[in-house]
C-alpha cells in the first residue's frame, strides 16, 4: 500500500470512527468535541487531495470558529445529558434500515458516477492561485453575495437573540 | 487514491449525519448533524474537483463553509431562544405545530 493509502485508511477510519461517536455520545460537549475530530481528520484528507487552502480554511473556519461558537452555545446553556427516550416502533423498526440503505444507494451511485469517467489531470500542484483567480474573478458576484449572507445572519443572530426588554 | 473511495467515505459520513439528525434528541446535537452533512458534502465536492481537474469544486466547498457559518450563527440563536422560552433542549418539548 502506498502511503496515500494508509493515510486515506487512518484518517477515513478516525472520521467515520468519531460520526459514530457524534451519534452515540450522550453528553453534547463530548458530542461537539467528536465533531472537531471529524472535521480535523476532514482536513487531512483534504491535503492529501492537494486541496491545502480548502484544508486550511476547513481547520480555521469550521473547527476554529463554528465549533467554538457551538461550544459556547452548549456551555451558556448548561446543556445536560440527553435523556434516553423511546423511540417510536416506526423510527425504531422503520429507521435504522432506511439510513443504511440511503448510505448504500448513495455509495452506490457516486462510486458508478465516478468510475464512469477515469481521472486525469489529478495531482496539480499549486492550488492556492488558481483558487483566488478563480474566486476573484469568475465568481465575484456569488463572493460578494456571501457577504451580504453573512451580514444578514449577523443582523438575524442579534435580533434573536437579544433579550426582550 | 481513486475518487471514488473518498466518495463512499463521503456517503458513509452523509449516513451517519442523517441517522444523528433522525435520532437525536438534543436540538443541538441534531444541528451538529447538519453540519456533519455539510462536511460529508463539502468532501464529495472536492473529491470530484481533483477527479475532473477542475477547481470549481473547490469554489464550492468555499461557499457551503460560508453558508454553514452564517447558518451556525442564526440556528445557535434560534435554539438559544427556544432554551430560553421553553427551558428544554430536547426537541419533543418543542411539538406546537404537531396535531
Amino acid at each position: 500500500m502506498t502511503l496515500d493509502a494508509v493515510l486515506f485508511f487512518v484518517f477515513g477510519g478516525i472520521a467515520v470512527a468519531a460520526a459514530v461517536a457524534l451519534i452515540l455520545l450522550r453528553h453534547p460537549i463530548h458530542s461537539a468535541l467528536a465533531l472537531i475530530v471529524v472535521m480535523a481528520a476532514l482536513a487531512v484528507l483534504y491535503l492529501l487531495q492537494g486541496a491545502e487552502f480548502v484544508a486550511a480554511v476547513q481547520i480555521i473556519v469550521y473547527a476554529g470558529a463554528i465549533m467554538v461558537l457551538f461550544v459556547f452555545v452548549i456551555m451558556l446553556l448548561n446543556a445536560a445529558r440527553e435523556e434516553r427516550t423511546n423511540l417510536s416502533r416506526a423510527a425504531r423498526y422503520l429507521g435504522v434500515p432506511v439510513a443504511v440503505l440511503l448510505t448504500a444507494e448513495l455509495a452506490y451511485l457516486v462510486w458508478h458516477a465516478s468510475s464512469a469517467n477515469p481521472s486525469q489531470a489529478a495531482g496539480r500542484t499549486d492550488v492556492t492561485r488558481p483558487l483566488a483567480l478563480m474566486l476573484f474573478r469568475d465568481f465575484v458576484f456569488p463572493f460578494e453575495l456571501t457577504s451580504i449572507v453573512i451580514l444578514i445572519a449577523i443582523l438575524g443572530a442579534l435580533v434573536l437573540a437579544r433579550k426582550e426588554p | 487514491m481513486p475518487a471514488s473511495w473518498y466518495l463512499a467515505l463521503s456517503a458513509i459520513l452523509f449516513g451517519l449525519g442523517v441517522v444523528g439528525f433522525v435520532f437525536k434528541r438534543n436540538i443541538i446535537t441534531i444541528f451538529m448533524s447538519i453540519e456533519l452533512m455539510l462536511n460529508a458534502v463539502n468532501l464529495a465536492l472536492v473529491a470530484f474537483s481533483r477527479q475532473l481537474g477542475e477547481l470549481q469544486g473547490q469554489v464550492f466547498v468555499f461557499f457551503v463553509i460560508v453558508v454553514a457559518a452564517a447558518e451556525a450563527a442564526v440556528g445557535l440563536a434560534i435554539i438559544l431562544l427556544i432554551a430560553r422560552n421553553r427551558q428544554s433542549l430536547n426537541v419533543e418539548d418543542v411539538d406546537l405545530l404537531k396535531l
